[in-house]
């Protein structure tokens, strides 16, 4: 088990290196630079000598290889470096704009777990095909919609055409019901899909059968024998679609103007904050492990199959 | 068995059942008009083969059809109540306390992530007001019962830890648990190696005695039925052949379908087909295949001393005689055909196939060895590429080695194809619309087409019906006589053994417990291991009486 637990925190770290170093490469393939952006305007009134002196105090002029080794090096040690843009550290930057972006990701990945089994649950047991048939189709219909769209729909009929949700002054968590929708309807899509084949594949097997011949009505089967079963292979696409997470809250919260890490990354690119960047693409990957290797840890908890090695021996 | 009086109710009536599954083109009938009744403790036995309907009738009988099958007329009389018509609701009361059910296959049939107490368990939770604590008591007394070890563990293990032979005995638990008076069996052994199955059939018949329950065992196996039932009902497409008591069937069956049931089934057919027909061999020993001191070890996952799953083995086989590997599951048998098909290398030992020392083979000169030595093996749906049509499947392997162009292999298929008795119209045909017979001879024209000397016959029976069986192991005996083949046999089942073998491994843990010709072992048995896998082939109540 420490074998495995050391082999996944190592494949964990390689993960973590590699998103840093490709986001590197590509932030400084990029031409033009966040400094020149700033500094270069005409209005500033700087001479090309002041802006040079500039660029050597960010040290941005020193050899590629000089400056890779130098940022990892303060990466490793928790210094993300400073935001040219903002003028303040980055760690700043992010801390001031997690919180909203992580009660926004938490509550949305909520929200779609809720929705993708109550969609899989109810198709199952639905009485009539028509109605199996229509909730099957609505994970189609949910990934099939543009994120942007949904919130821009959902903000004209609750907050124009009902009046149900202020636009202006909401409370803290008023504001957040309709990004948290926006996020968790697309994210819930797959995660029906995927536990609607497994419930139907788990409901085919024979120990479904034993279990009826013992007399148990459809809920009771649905309930104590296939939803163990059925929710095991969807953990895995729960990490995966952790990355959809990230992506989908940059434009919600885009649309809807809230503070977060995605309004962050918006404002970095269009800046080429590189150092902000840098610092947002390290921390997603960080996040993504982290689930993915929860993941890989929940499971031998939650399937007695995968723990047989590390058990007592019978 | 006793004779019932006549105005004792049946625990089951079915009268004029007829079930028809809906597919996409309408309603196809898959069983029609059957009727048979079951008497208080009573054991009938619903025998057919695949695709016979018989566990279509067993799952309509406790509701358990599939979603798109439908009783569509006649009745089924539970103690004189036709529930043929009642909703999953009404079954329910009945389903595990009046009418119980052992299924086919333990490995799956048991929950994988619930403890095998709890799903005992559940059967009073589902039925009875009892405390938990009460419950409790019943599970570990039922786990002694059905003759399970240690029953306080078992209940907190899971379906993974126990073999299959001890889930069965949960599953049985699970059937017997509220004393039911109708038991179905639905084929309960045949995932099950042969002494584990004649022990699960024992318990079966002890519980009945006991309880006076009545069972209804349905099977593809003539041998246990005549071994463990009163009654035999033969059924065939959807509908019943014949019944009537066990005796009599089997000494004077009537209609022509059981009759060519029990000239097919091996363990009734008088022994070896071959013997007579094969000319003596010749005095110099030509051995094709010698193996000698043959041993492999695995290392063990979780550390320890590592496993000897083949120790110490040695045996020799004639050339175009037919050897047979027998051992149940664990015996090594695939681990030794394994090493002599050079797919893995043996720890010690020489294994030499018509001169080739084959452990010492690497690269090219194993690819070469390949078309000497061809496998054919047990599962005929998962051996053959799907995406192949039958043509393609059997000119790949000629399309490895140089020298044939695309018409010589097409004519070379072609023959073979004819040879082994496949219809010219099957050749462009894929796999999926082929039946499983039909599959079978693919996988050993595929085999054949390379010239080889030795065909390695993994369980190559062991998956179909006993009327494709036969004719199968007719075409391998005359392609043998006609070819000079060598077959190396693997197989579970004695009673295939003795019809076809010359000589003899018995193999258990690895180890060879008994070898020669087939009549030594089979009239003299050294182990007592032998002698159990012998006694364990059903049928036996007939041939003792023949």
């Amino acid at each position: 088990m420490s074998g495995y637990l050391l082999n996944r925190v190592a494949q964990a770290l390689f993960v973590l290196w590699a998103a840093f170093t490709i986001s590197f490469v590509l932030l400084q393939a990029m031409p033009g630079d966040a400094i020149l952006i700033k500094f270069q305007n005409p209005d500033l009134g700087l001479t090309a000598q002041q802006v040079a002196e500039i660029r050597a105090s960010y040290a941005v002029d020193s050899s590629v290889l000089v400056q890779y080794a130098r940022t990892i090096g303060k990466f490793v040690a928790g210094d993300f470096g400073y935001s040219v843009q903002a003028g303040v550290p980055v760690a700043s930057l992010l801390a001031a704009h997690l919180p909203a972006t992580l009660k926004l990701a938490a509550l949305g990945f909520l929200l779609a777990a809720v929705l993708a089994t109550a969609i899989a649950f109810l198709s199952s047991l639905a009485p009539f095909a028509w109605l199996r048939g229509a909730l099957q189709s609505v994970p189609s219909l949910f990934i099939s919609i543009p994120t942007f769209w949904l919130g821009i729909m959902l903000i004209q009929l609750f907050s124009f055409r009902l009046k149900l949700v202020p636009v202006i002054n909401p409370g803290p968590w008023q504001e957040l019901i309709l990004p948290v929708a926006t996020l968790a309807v697309p994210i819930s899509a797959p995660l029906a899909q995927v536990l609607v084949r497994n419930i139907d594949e788990v409901l085919t097997r024979p120990f479904v059968a034993v279990a009826r011949a013992k007399g148990a009505t459809r809920l009771w089967v649905l309930w104590r024998h296939v939803a163990k079963n059925a929710l095991l292979p969807t953990l895995t696409i729960a990490g995966v679609l952790f990355g959809e997470l990230i992506a989908g809250a940059v434009v919600t919260e885009t649309v809807f103007g809230l503070n977060g890490i995605g309004g962050l990354t918006e404002r970095a690119v269009g800046s080429q904050d590189t150092a902000v960047l840098q610092a947002i693409v390290v921390l997603s990957a960080l996040a993504f492990v982290i689930i993915n290797l929860t993941v890989d840890l929940l499971y031998p908890v939650l399937d007695p199959r995968l723990r047989t090695k590390t058990g007592a021996v019978a | 068995m006793t004779v019932i009086p006549a105005p004792i109710t049946p625990v089951l009536e079915v009268e004029d059942l007829s079930i028809a599954y809906r597919d996409g083109s309408g309603e196809r009938r898959a069983v029609h008009d059957v009727s048979f009744r079951i008497d208080p403790g009573e054991v009938v036995a619903l025998v057919g083969e695949s695709g016979s309907g018989k566990t279509t009738t067993a799952q309509s009988l406790i509701g358990l059809l599939a979603q798109n099958g439908r009783v569509e007329r006649g009745s089924i009389r539970l103690n004189g109540t036709d529930i043929a018509r009642w909703t999953d609701r009404q079954l329910d009361t009945v389903r595990g306390a009046r009418i119980s059910l052992v299924p086919q296959d333990p490995g799956s049939s048991l929950n994988p992530v619930k403890t095998i107490g709890s799903q005992l368990g559940e059967i009073f939770r589902i039925h009875t007001k009892l405390r938990s604590d009460e419950i409790e008591a019943r599970v570990l007394s039922l786990l002694a019962r059905v003759g399970l070890s240690e029953p306080a563990l078992r209940a907190r293990q899971y379906p993974h830890e126990l073999s299959g032979g001890m889930r069965q005995r949960v599953l049985i638990a699970i059937a017997i648990a509220l004393k039911p008076q109708l038991i179905i069996a639905d084929e309960p052994t045949s995932a099950l190696d042969v002494t584990v199955q004649k022990r699960i059939l024992d318990l079966i018949d002890e519980l009945r005695a006991e309880y006076g329950t009545a069972v209804l065992l349905v099977t593809h196996d003539l041998g246990v039925a005549a071994d463990r039932a009163d009654r035999i009902v033969v059924l065939k497409d959807g509908r019943i052949q014949e019944q009537g008591a066990t005796g009599a069937i089997l000494a004077a069956p009537r209609s022509p379908y059981t009759k060519q049931l029990l000239s097919d089934a091996p363990s009734f057919s008088a022994p070896p087909r071959l013997a007579a027909v094969r000319p003596p061999v010749a005095h110099v020993p030509d051995d094709i295949v010698v193996v000698d001191g043959l041993a492999r070890e695995f290392v063990r996952e979780a550390g320890g001393p590592p496993l000897r799953a083949v120790d110490d083995l040695s045996f020799r086989v004639r050339r175009g005689t037919t050897h047979a590997i027998v051992g149940e599951s664990g015996s090594g048998k695939t681990t030794t055909i394994r090493s002599i098909v050079g797919f893995d290398r043996p720890t010690a030992g020489r294994i030499e196939i018509d001169g080739t020392d084959v452990s010492r083979l690497t690269g090219e000169g194993l690819r070469q060895f390949r078309r000497k030595v061809q496998l054919v093996y047990q599962n005929p749906y998962g051996s053959l590429d799907p995406r192949q049509n039958v043509l393609q499947i059997v000119t790949e392997p000629l399309a490895n080695f140089p020298g044939f162009s695309r018409s010589d292999r097409e004519e070379k298929a072609r023959a073979i194809l004819a040879r082994v008795g496949l219809p010219e119209e099957a050749l462009g045909r894929r796999p999926h619309a082929l039946s499983g017979g039909q599959r079978q001879r693919v996988a050993i024209a595929r085999a054949l087409v390379l010239d080889p000397q030795l065909v390695v016959l993994d369980e190559a029976v062991s998956a179909l019906d006993v009327s494709v069986q036969a004719r199968i192991l007719d075409l391998l005996d005359e392609l043998q006589s006609e070819l000079g083949l060598t077959y190396l046999f693997v197989s579970h089942d004695l009673a295939v053994v003795r019809q076809i073998s010359d000589t003899v491994s018995v193999l258990k843990d690895g180890r060879l417990v008994d070898g020669g010709t087939v009549s030594e072992v089979f009239e003299n048995p050294r182990s007592d291991y032998t002698r159990e896998l012998i006694n364990a082939i059903p049928g036996r109540k007939r041939r003792a009486a023949a």
